[in-house]
């Protein structure tokens, strides 16, 4: 492999440098490094970040590659910086066997975008009442880690308990789709008073906050490590704050569409805004940013979930729930975080990368930009701000909330392992 | 007016007044011997029922034939949407037949304002109820009811609902009547109160303009009209309350609790009623509810909407008659 | 029209004692063609035609001296301009109790012009009942005729040219009577 010179990048947003790959590796950090035998890449004070990892990423291969593969939801993901992705186990078949998730698995490393790290499925078909084999799953080429029913939670409280109790053995982590099922039953939007109004089925925010406070009380319980997926409300996040200053082996995670857009875009019945969670109050949106400010909430995932263009072109009731999310993550992170001063490039590339690594155990990514670490990097352009066009996307569903939408920067460079995934925007 | 008619909410109260107005004029029109207005020759408009409501299907066809539009009717069941057939593709088949307007009953809320507002289509779509949303025309014709027995036929042109006490008892939260009259009440100048048990109103209700009361003894005094919604008994199962019997006797309106209203006061019903549950017989039947009067009056308050927003070459909006010579 | 496009330079061509004049003789001129006007029901076209209606039965009925029905007749949802406008608010319309059939209905409106009024008020009348005949009655005709309609009973022929205008006030509509000859003024 060959060398390559990144020449003046802010590393995460601080003084110019020059950043030299030696094939998979980054082999030095510092000012005015020799370029010779090196292709060139002018920064021009741009932001270099780790690669960024994405928990929780819905690939939909195998069973509905009509909506999205491996290949294209990899692609996207180097789009949008991401070196690795957490593929959600919601497909046909469910990847709750070893020989499913090591599929996923060799996909991704073939189509070399992107590494995709296969999340297990709870329990036998995401039914919730038989736990899956999640030791073959963990023993498997695939060598999954993380394990959630997403799209369903894992309601009944004993399959919960014995779950996280049982991924102790390995190193495991269950991350809970938190939702009562009871009392979401017809739920098409927040509860509240767009809801009342508009006539659609509430999602309460009890129903979220009510399995958190159960699950963390379990996993203090039997000592386990949990993780929430896409934390939606205000009081979630006291739960969560509350957890962790007990001591409770608590993470979690916030999309960055909750992190921008409220339940007052539903007053359109635009489908596009329909997602589970579902988009919440302002209240709440500007509680996630705190709580992700200041640690509460852990990392950004994206919950990237797509959808063909007639599943979102109908009725708000018969839509499906769900946006995209992967290439437009950093710059939605920009808007509602950085721009607002409330999270350094740092504190980006820590909830972004670093902590989503370490969570889901993604060896060799979440590494800090320095001599000797793998070369798994990102190159954003802050300065940028244009409107999102889905057409560009390399996703192959469009359902983005942001169409239109002026947003700031863009992602111009991705390295995994010192290969070039993209380049000056566009996907090698 | 705006060229469709999709929520109470959208109303102006020039607008509205305008069409109670209008459709006290086409009252008129059912006491001729020829009931019939050539307005709507060579228009079509297509009744596209997602749901049943033969009641409701039946006062639109009768308003849009009584003004000469050609009507279609098409009922979702066993037609091609009962094969898996898109909203969006049923709306497209019938836009290109030609059809000026497009009745909608759609179980989904926000169904009319998807066909208004995705660029499915041109017709004008006029909203026959949707989820748990609204019906508009509904709450026009309860309005136009109000207005007809608690200010005057005559009396009453030009004039809204202002200080009227209206009482609105029973499934506030499955329904799209109660959602659309708060609207088109308020906007009407109308003082609106909702009765019913905690279960059955929404949460989110405080935003709503009117007062919310649990007890239907202590507003019954103070009402100009209480209007009962009709109480499903599968809520029963839902846990929303305990039996029927209970239901009844803490919100249902019976002699005793009528003998309660001002004598001016009326009882209202949107109709189905479900006698022994929300209502009895003994209401029911007598002089002071106006059940099948507000179902002539939907007639004539589709007239006025037919009219109003396809009898020109735009909508109508609130000006002056004009003169031409 | 807007009323305003008059104020300029509009002048009066009948004033209030012509007005009354002419409603006086078309009473007479009535009477006498009716043969004492037993079976006359008259229906005025909203909105001036309604005033000069209810004006000649006061006339009728002094010369009668007995009641004459009268009456009101929304033509708007009859117009053959419906498409070319928004919608209009409708007019009252109010057929006396006893109706129109076997009666001699005599319309009356303010201004014949082109004659699509009139003939929107026959279409209308037939759905109405069967007359035993319909006359016109109108304070100004003022030419023009695009339909083969013609007035029975005129206050005043008022020869025009297209660019005039005529408009008639009446004093329970406009607060006094008289009668308007303007020049249309282009935008």
């Amino acid at each position: 492999m060959s060398k390559i010179l990144i020449r003046g990048a802010k590393i995460l947003g601080g003084e110019p440098q020059d950043v030299l790959i030696d094939g998979d590796t980054i082999a030095e950090v510092g000012s005015g490094l020799s370029a010779e035998g090196a292709e060139v890449v002018e920064a021009d004070g741009k932001v270099l970040l780790p690669g960024l990892v994405d928990l929780h990423t819905h690939l939909r291969e195998p069973g509905r590659e009509d909506s999205e593969t491996v290949l294209t939801g990899t692609r996207a993901a180097a789009s949008g910086g991401y070196t690795a992705v957490f593929a959600m186990a919601n497909t046909f078949p469910v990847a709750d066997t070893a020989g499913v998730v090591e599929q996923v698995y060799r996909l991704g490393q073939e189509h070399g975008y992107c590494d995709v790290q296969p999340i297990g499925a709870v329990t036998v078909g995401l039914e919730g009442k038989k736990l899956a084999e999640l030791g073959a799953m963990h023993e498997s080429a695939a060598g999954v880690t993380v394990f959630s029913d997403d799209g369903k939670c894992v309601d009944d409280a004993v399959i919960m308990r014995r779950a996280l109790e049982y991924v102790k053995a390995f190193g495991g982590v269950v991350a809970q789709h938190a939702q009562e099922p009871r009392l979401t039953e017809g739920a098409q939007m927040n509860e509240g008073v767009v809801s009342a109004e508009l006539g659609l089925g509430g999602w309460p925010a009890v129903a979220e906050e009510s399995i958190i406070a159960r699950d963390v009380l379990l996993a203090e319980h039997v000592g386990s490590r949990v993780h929430i997926c896409h934390l939606s409300t205000a009081g979630s996040v006291e739960i969560v704050r509350w957890a962790k200053s007990r001591g409770i082996d608590v993470t979690a995670e916030v999309t960055p569409h909750h992190l921008l857009l409220t339940d007052e875009l539903v007053r359109s019945y635009n489908p596009v805004f329909k997602v589970n969670p579902p988009l919440r109050t302002e209240r709440d949106v500007l509680a996630l940013r705190e709580a992700l400010a200041d640690g509460t909430i852990d990392i950004v995932a994206t919950d990237h979930a797509p959808h063909p263009h007639e599943d979102k072109d109908c009725e708000w009731a018969a839509a499906a729930m769900g946006m995209v999310g992967l290439e437009t993550a950093l710059s939605v992170v920009q808007e509602t975080m950085v721009d607002t001063g409330l999270l350094t490039w740092t504190g980006v590339a820590e909830r972004m990368s670093a902590k989503p690594a370490e969570i889901g155990r993604a060896v060799g990514h979440g590494r800090p930009v320095s001599a000797g670490e793998p070369a798994n990097l990102t190159l954003v352009d802050t300065e940028y701000r244009g409107s999102v066009d889905p057409a560009g996307f390399a996703s192959r569903s469009r359902n983005t909330p942001y169409e239109g939408r002026e947003l700031p920067g863009r992602v111009t460079h991705t390295w995994l392992r010192g290969k070039a995934t993209l380049v000056d925007g566009k996907l090698t | 007016m705006q060229r469709h008619l999709i929520s109470a909410a959208d109303l102006t109260r020039d607008d509205a007044v305008l069409i109670l107005d209008t459709a006290e004029e086409m009252a008129r029109v059912a006491d001729r011997p020829i009931k019939k207005l050539p307005t709507l020759r060579g228009r079509t408009v297509v009744n596209l029922f997602f749901e049943d409501s033969t009641r409701t299907r039946i006062s639109f066809e009768a308003a849009e034939k009584r003004l000469s539009a050609d009507v279609i009717n098409f009922t979702a069941k066993g037609s091609s949407v009962s094969k898996g057939e898109s909203l969006k593709d049923t709306a497209q088949t019938l836009e290109a037949m030609g059809v000026d307007a497009v009745v909608i009953r759609h179980g989904a809320s926000g169904a009319p304002y998807r066909l208004a507002t995705s660029g499915w289509i041109d017709a004008a779509v006029i909203n026959a109820g949707d989820g748990t949303h609204q019906h508009p025309t509904q709450a026009l014709l309860d309005a136009f009811t109000m207005r007809r027995r608690l200010v005057g036929r005559d009396a009453g042109l030009g004039q809204d609902l202002a200080g009227k006490r209206i009482t609105l008892v029973g499934d506030i939260l499955h329904s799209r009547v109660a959602r659309s009259n708060v609207d088109l009440l308020h906007t009407l100048g109308a003082e609106v109160t909702l009765v019913a048990p905690p279960t059955l109103v929404p949460v989110g209700v405080e935003a709503w303009p009117c007062e919310v009361s649990y007890d239907l003894d202590s507003t019954l005094s103070k009402s100009d009209a209480v209007m009962l919604l009709r109480v499903q008994r599968e809520r029963m199962n839902a846990a929303f309350f305990p039996t029927e019997r209970e239901y009844s006797r803490r919100y249902g309106l019976d002699g005793d609790r009528m003998a309660k209203m001002p004598e001016h006061a009326i009882v209202m019903h949107p109709g189905p009623m479900v006698r022994g549950m929300e209502i009895t017989a003994e209401v029911a039947d007598s002089d002071r509810c106006t059940v099948v009067e507000q179902v002539a009056n939907g007639v004539s308050i589709r007239m006025a909407v037919l009219y109003l927003l396809l009898g020109g070459n735009e909508p109508a909006v609130s000006h002056t008659r004009i003169e031409e010579k | 029209m807007d009323t305003q496009q008059y104020e300029s330079d509009a002048r009066p061509v009948l004033e209030a004692p012509d007005i009354a004049r002419v409603l006086t003789r078309i009473a007479h001129e009535i009477v006498e063609r009716a043969k004492g006007a037993d079976d006359v029901v008259l229906l005025g076209i909203p909105t001036r035609g309604v005033f000069l209606a209810q004006r000649l039965a006061v006339k009728l009925e002094e010369i009668t001296d007995r009641k004459i029905p009268v009456g009101s007749l929304d033509i708007t949802m009859y117009r053959d301009d419906l498409r070319m406008h928004p919608p209009r608010a409708l007019a009252r319309t109010d057929i006396p109790g006893d109706g129109i059939d076997g009666r001699l209905v005599v319309l009356v409106d303010d201004v014949l012009f082109s004659g699509r009024t009139i003939r929107a008020a026959l279409d209308a009348l037939n759905d109405i009942g069967r007359p035993r005949a319909v006359q016109l009655a109108v304070l100004v005709d003022r030419g023009h005729r695009e339909l083969p309609i013609r007035a029975d009973y005129v206050g005043k022929n008022l020869p025009t040219s297209l660019r005039e205008t005529v408009k008639v006030q009446l004093a329970e509509e406009d607060g006094r009577d008289t009668v308007l000859l303007g020049v249309k003024q282009t935008p």
